[in-house]
C-alpha cells in the first residue's frame, strides 16, 4: 500500500478500514480520497458503532412525516403544518473553544431545520458542566452561554428553554446539545436529495477556508492534554451570514425551482455531495476550483474537508438557474454553480477539470463500516447500586437539606444563563424559560407547541436501561404538564469511548430503555445525533442520552404553567412517593454520593398521568402543574411558589425508608420517584379532577392549599419545613449568579 | 392607515412589528426592503429590532447608508411619525435623526427581560394615548442599550422634554436598580426636537398581548393610530402623491 500507517492513524482509520477502501475503489486511494473516506467513515458521520442499536428505536407513527435519515425529522401538528425538529451535539468543539463551539452548534442545527423548508421558531439547549467552583469550568460555562446567545439572538430565533446540570465528570468534557424546531407546510418539506441528470449543483453562502478541517474526526476521539492544539479544527460562526442564507433559502424553496438542498455541516462539502447523491441514487460531479475560497492555495483535500460555516449545497432544476440566482443576489449572496448531477452514482471531484477523486457515493454512506462492538456490564454497576444508609451517617435537619438543595446549581434558577438569550423574539413565547417546558404558539392557528429536553445522567450511570426510560418519561411529562400531547421526539446520545465494552454496554442498554419507553408512551423518535468519545484522559462523562420531546396543544389559550395562580386553590399530588432516594440530587448534594437503584418507572402509569394532565388542561380543570424531578417533592413545591407571590401549606404522609427510620423524612421530601406532578385546582373544580384521575387510575391526593407567603410543609402534622418565600426565592434565584458576581448577589 | 416596516437584511423583529400593527391592531402593514426607494405611501414608519447588517461594526452604522434611509430622512423631516425600536433606535442615532450613542450594557452581557419604563411625554405620536407618568412593563432584549450622550446634550434633551421614556421602579422613580443597562439618566427612549421621531430600546411590539405576558406596549401603536387619524402628524408621502 502506498499510504503509510502513520497517515492512516492521523486520519483515524484502521488498517482493516483501509483495506475496505481499496476494495470499494478496486485500487489504492489518492490522499484526497483517503481524506474523504476518513471523514465520512468517522464515528461522527457514519454512526458505525451506534447504527445497529439505533435501528431498534421506534421511528414511525401516524403523525410522522419524516423519520430518521434526513436533515431533521417532521411530525404532523394539524392545520396542514409540520413541526420539523432535531437535536445535535457540539461537545468537543465547545470544550476547545467554548464561545465558537457553542455558537456554531446553534448555527448547525438551525441550518438542519431550514434545509427542510421549515422556518425555525424555537431553540432549546441541554448543557452539562463540571462544578462551578472550578474557574476553568466557569470560563467554559460562560463562554458556551455567550456563544449560544450570540448566535441565536443575532439570527432572531428565540431560545425558549432547556436544562443545565453539573457534575464532576463533565469538567473536562462539557456537553452542549442544541435543539431547534421549525414550522413547514406539509407539501413544502424539502429533502437533501440530488437527482435528475444534468441538473446544476450550486454552492451558496460563506466562502470556504481552512477552518474546521477534520472537525468530524476530532469529534471521534478522546481528549487528552494535547487537545488545546486542536483549536484550528473549531469553526468560527457568522450569524448574519446565516440569517441571509436562511431568508434566501426559504425564498428559493417557495419557488419550486429546487430539487434538493443540504447544509455543509460536519465533513462539509464531502458530506453534502455524497449524501445528496446517495439519497437520490445519483452521482455528483463537482469542480473544487469553482468553490469560492477565502484563502489562497487551498488544495482539493482542504476544500473537500473544510467545515467552514454557513454554506449550503443545492441542486436546482435545469432552466431555473436565473430565477434562483436572482433571489440570492437580492440577499447579497452569490450562488455559484460548481457541478452537476450525473447518473453513475459516483462522487467525482475535479480540480480545474482534472479528476482528483472518484468514489461510489454508497461506499461513503450506506456501505460505510458497521460495527457490532463488544459489550460488557461495567464492574461498577453492582457496587454502585448498593446503598448503605448506615455509611451515610446522620441525615441533616429537613430544613438544612432543603436549603442546600435549593442552592445546588443543578436545581437552582438558570436565570443567569437564559437572561442572555433572546427568548421572546418572534412574539410566540407563551411560557418563559426556566419554568418547565418551553411553549410557543403557532401563528395562524389556534395551536401551541411545547418542548422539553431532559436527562438525568446519574440515573443512567446507575442503570442505563431504567435511566434512559426515566429521561423519556421526564421530557414527555414536562410537555404534558403544559397541557400538550407528546407527539414526537429527537435524541442526543452522549457517551464515552465505544471501543470500551463497558461504554458500549451503557449505550446498548440505554438505547433499549429509550426505545421501550418511547414505544409504551407512543412517542416516535424522528432523528437525532450520537456523540461518542466524551472522555478526557480516559474518564468518561456520565452516560447522558438526552431526549427532546415535542407536544401539541390544540388551543393555545389552555396552556398550563408551573406556578400557583390563586390564593385558596387546593394543592394536589398526582402519583405516589416511594422509598426511592437512589441516584437522587439529595444523596449527591448532601452526602456526596451517586449510589443506589434509580426510581422505578411504570410506563403505563406514566402514560395515564399524561392523559390526566392533557385532558385536565384542555377542559380548564388544572390551574398549574409541575413535575417532581431533581430534589424531589419539596423542591417542586418551592418552585410552584417561586415568582408567584403565593405561599403554600401542605401536609403529606411519611414514606417509610427501608434503610433506616432516620432517613424517613429525607425520603418523604427528596425521593425522586417518577410519575409525580404537583397541580393546583380551584376548590370548586376538585371533584372533576378527582373523577378524571380515577378514570385513568392515577393516584391522587389533596395535600394542601395555596396560602400566605411562606412555604410550610408538615409530615403527618409534624412541621419539617417552614420558610419565607422571599428567602427561598433569594437563594434559588442567585445560586448560580453568586459564582460569577459574588459582591452583587450578597447586596 | 398604513404602517411601513423597514426590513434590513439582519432585521429580526420585522415580523413582530408587522404582526402587532396588522393582526393585533387591525391596521395595514407592509414590509419595505431596505434597497427600495419608496415608502409606498405609508402613514407611519417603523425601524424594527435586529442586527441590521450583522452589527459587527457599530450597531446600525451601515444601515444608515441603505437606500431607503434617504426616504426615511425625508419622511421624518416633513413631520411623519417614525418609531425606532431597539436596533431601529440605534439606526436612528447613527442616522443623526436622534442624538447620542449606545455603549455595551454595563453588565457586558446581552439581557432579555421585562423592565418598567415611565412615559414622561405625551405630545409625541407614539405616546399620545398615554397618561404622563404612566409606568409600562415592556421587555428589553439587547447587548448594547446603554444610552450615552455628552452632559450638555443630555441637559438639552431634558430642557426640550425629549426624554420620552425612562427606566424606573414600579413607583415611577428612576433609581439605579431600575436601570437595566447603565443608560445615562435612565433614558430608555427619546424623541426628536420636532417630536415626530421616537426611538426606544424596549420592545413594545413584544408586549401587545396578555398571552405573551404584557399588553402594555400596545398603547404606543394605539397612540400613533389616534395621532395620525386626528391629523396631529402630517402624512407627507400621501401629501406629495396628491400634489403630483
Amino acid at each position: 500500500m502506498n499510504i503509510s500507517g502513520d497517515v492512516l492513524e492521523r486520519h483515524g482509520l484502521t488498517p482493516e478500514e483501509y483495506q475496505r477502501i481499496v476494495d470499494a475503489l478496486k485500487r489504492e486511494p489518492t490522499l484526497t480520497e483517503l481524506g474523504i473516506f476518513s471523514v465520512m467513515w468517522s464515528e461522527h458521520c457514519s454512526y458505525k458503532s451506534s447504527r445497529v442499536h439505533l435501528k431498534t428505536l421506534p421511528t414511525t407513527g401516524p403523525r410522522v412525516l419524516q423519520g430518521p435519515g434526513e436533515n431533521a425529522g417532521a411530525v404532523d401538528i394539524g392545520d396542514g403544518l409540520a413541526a420539523v425538529f432535531k437535536i445535535e451535539s457540539h461537545n468537543h468543539p465547545s470544550f476547545i473553544e467554548p464561545y465558537q463551539g457553542a455558537a456554531t452548534g446553534v448555527g448547525g442545527i438551525i441550518r438542519d431545520i431550514f434545509t427542510m423548508g421549515a422556518r425555525p421558531i424555537a431553540l432549546l439547549n441541554s448543557l452539562r458542566f463540571g462544578p462551578l467552583d472550578d474557574p476553568l469550568v466557569r470560563r467554559t460555562f460562560a463562554g458556551v452561554v455567550a456563544g449560544i446567545a450570540g448566535y441565536g439572538n443575532s439570527i432572531g430565533i428565540p431560545t425558549v428553554g432547556g436544562e443545565i446540570a453539573f457534575d464532576e465528570t463533565y469538567s473536562g468534557n462539557p456537553l452542549v446539545n442544541v435543539f431547534c424546531l421549525g414550522i413547514a407546510e406539509h407539501g413544502e418539506i424539502i429533502k437533501g436529495v440530488a437527482s435528475g441528470a444534468g441538473n446544476p449543483v450550486y454552492y451558496v453562502g460563506a466562502k470556504t477556508g481552512r477552518d474546521g478541517i477534520h472537525g468530524a474526526t476530532m469529534a471521534s476521539a478522546e481528549f487528552d492534554d494535547k487537545s488545546a492544539e486542536k483549536r484550528p479544527a473549531v469553526q468560527v460562526g457568522d450569524p448574519f451570514m446565516e440569517k441571509l442564507l436562511l431568508e434566501a433559502c426559504l425564498e428559493v424553496m417557495k419557488s419550486d425551482a429546487l430539487v434538493g438542498i443540504q447544509d455543509m455541516g460536519a465533513a462539509g462539502l464531502t458530506c453534502s455531495t455524497c449524501e445528496m447523491g446517495s439519497r437520490g441514487a445519483a452521482g455528483v460531479d463537482i469542480d473544487v476550483s469553482l468553490v469560492p475560497q477565502r484563502e489562497t492555495g487551498m488544495t482539493p483535500y482542504e476544500i473537500m474537508l473544510s467545515e467552514s460555516q454557513e454554506r449550503m449545497l443545492m441542486v436546482v432544476k435545469r432552466g431555473r438557474e436565473a430565477e434562483v440566482e436572482r433571489i440570492f443576489e437580492k440577499w447579497d449572496l452569490h450562488a455559484v454553480r460548481v457541478g452537476e448531477v450525473t447518473t453513475d452514482g459516483k462522487l467525482r471531484v475535479r480540480n480545474r477539470g482534472d479528476v482528483v477523486a472518484e468514489i461510489p457515493n454508497r461506499s461513503l454512506t450506506d456501505d460505510a463500516p458497521l460495527y457490532r462492538r463488544p459489550m460488557a456490564e461495567p464492574a461498577y454497576i453492582k457496587e454502585a447500586q448498593q446503598l448503605s444508609f448506615d455509611s451515610l451517617g446522620k441525615p441533616p435537619a429537613a430544613g438544612d437539606a432543603f436549603w442546600r438543595l435549593l442552592a445546588s446549581p443543578t436545581v437552582a434558577s438558570k436565570r443567569w444563563a437564559y437572561r442572555q438569550y433572546d427568548h421572546m423574539v418572534r412574539t410566540n413565547t407563551l411560557v418563559l424559560p426556566g419554568l418547565g417546558a418551553g411553549v410557543v404558539r403557532v401563528k395562524g392557528t389556534s395551536r401551541a407547541l411545547a418542548m422539553s429536553v431532559d436527562c438525568n445522567g446519574r440515573f443512567v450511570y446507575l442503570d442505563p436501561y431504567r435511566g434512559a426510560q426515566l429521561a423519556v418519561a421526564e421530557a414527555a411529562r414536562n410537555v404534558a404538564c403544559a397541557g400538550a400531547l407528546p407527539i414526537g421526539a429527537t435524541n442526543c446520545l452522549n457517551f464515552g469511548n465505544p471501543e470500551k465494552p463497558e461504554i458500549m454496554w451503557q449505550f446498548g442498554r440505554a438505547v433499549e430503555g429509550m426505545g421501550a419507553a418511547c414505544r409504551a408512551l407512543d412517542i416516535p423518535i424522528t432523528g437525532g445525533n450520537v456523540s461518542l468519545y466524551n472522555e478526557t484522559d480516559g474518564r468518561a462523562v456520565l452516560p447522558t442520552p438526552v431526549l427532546g420531546v415535542v407536544g401539541v396543544i390544540d388551543d393555545a389559550r389552555t396552556v398550563v404553567r408551573r406556578g400557583f395562580t390563586s390564593q385558596g386553590d387546593f394543592v394536589v399530588l398526582l402519583g405516589e412517593t416511594y422509598d426511592e432516594l437512589g441516584g437522587s440530587e439529595y444523596l449527591k448534594v448532601v452526602h456526596g454520593v451517586i449510589r443506589g437503584v434509580p426510581p422505578e418507572l411504570d410506563v403505563n402509569r406514566e402514560a395515564a398521568l399524561h392523559r390526566v394532565l392533557v385532558e385536565g388542561a384542555s377542559v380548564g380543570v388544572i390551574r398549574s402543574a409541575h413535575d417532581c424531578a431533581e430534589g424531589g417533592f419539596a423542591i417542586t413545591l418551592a418552585e410552584c411558589c417561586i415568582g408567584t407571590g403565593f405561599g403554600v401549606q401542605v401536609d403529606v404522609p411519611a414514606v417509610a425508608s427501608v434503610g433506616t427510620k432516620t432517613f424517613s423524612d429525607m425520603t418523604t421530601l427528596f425521593s425522586e420517584s417518577a410519575s409525580r406532578v404537583v397541580v393546583s385546582v380551584a376548590p370548586a373544580a376538585e371533584v372533576r379532577l378527582l373523577e378524571l384521575a380515577a378514570r385513568h387510575s392515577v393516584p391522587i391526593r389533596r395535600i394542601g392549599v395555596v396560602r400566605g407567603t411562606r412555604i410550610q410543609l408538615t409530615i403527618d402534622g409534624r412541621s419539617v419545613i417552614d420558610e419565607s418565600l422571599a428567602d427561598v426565592e433569594q437563594t434559588w434565584n442567585t445560586a448560580i449568579e453568586r459564582y460569577f458576581e459574588p459582591a452583587r448577589a450578597i447586596a | 392607515m398604513k404602517f411601513a416596516v423597514v426590513v434590513f437584511p439582519g432585521s429580526n423583529c420585522d415580523h413582530d412589528a408587522h404582526y402587532a400593527a396588522q393582526h393585533v391592531l387591525g391596521q395595514q402593514a407592509e414590509y419595505i426592503w431596505h434597497k427600495e426607494t419608496s415608502l409606498k405611501g405609508a402613514d407611519v414608519v417603523i425601524l424594527p429590532g435586529g442586527f441590521a447588517h450583522g452589527d459587527y461594526l457599530r450597531t446600525g452604522a451601515i444601515a444608515r447608508f441603505s437606500p431607503i434611509m434617504a426616504q426615511v430622512q425625508k419622511f421624518a423631516a416633513s413631520g411623519g411619525p417614525v418609531l425606532g425600536i431597539c436596533n431601529g433606535f440605534q439606526v436612528l442615532l447613527e442616522a443623526g435623526l436622534l442624538p447620542g450613542a449606545m455603549l455595551r450594557n454595563r453588565s457586558l452581557k446581552y439581557q432579555c427581560e421585562h423592565v418598567l419604563i415611565k412615559v414622561e411625554q405625551t405630545d409625541t405620536p407614539f405616546t399620545a394615548a398615554c397618561i404622563t407618568g404612566q409606568v409600562l412593563r415592556i421587555p428589553i432584549a439587547h447587548g448594547e442599550g446603554n444610552y450615552y450622550a455628552e452632559p450638555d446634550v443630555v441637559a438639552r434633551l431634558e430642557r426640550n422634554r425629549q426624554v420620552v421614556f425612562r427606566y424606573t421602579n414600579a413607583g415611577g422613580v428612576a433609581t439605579d436598580d431600575a436601570n437595566p443597562n447603565g443608560s445615562v439618566a435612565n433614558i430608555a427612549g427619546l424623541c426628536s426636537e420636532q417630536r415626530n421621531v421616537v426611538g426606544l430600546m424596549p420592545h413594545p411590539e413584544r408586549a401587545c398581548e396578555m398571552a405573551l405576558g404584557s399588553a402594555d406596549g400596545l398603547i404606543l401603536f394605539e397612540s400613533v393610530v389616534k395621532a395620525v387619524s386626528e391629523g396631529a402628524f402630517s402624512n407627507p408621502a400621501k401629501a406629495v402623491a396628491v400634489a403630483r
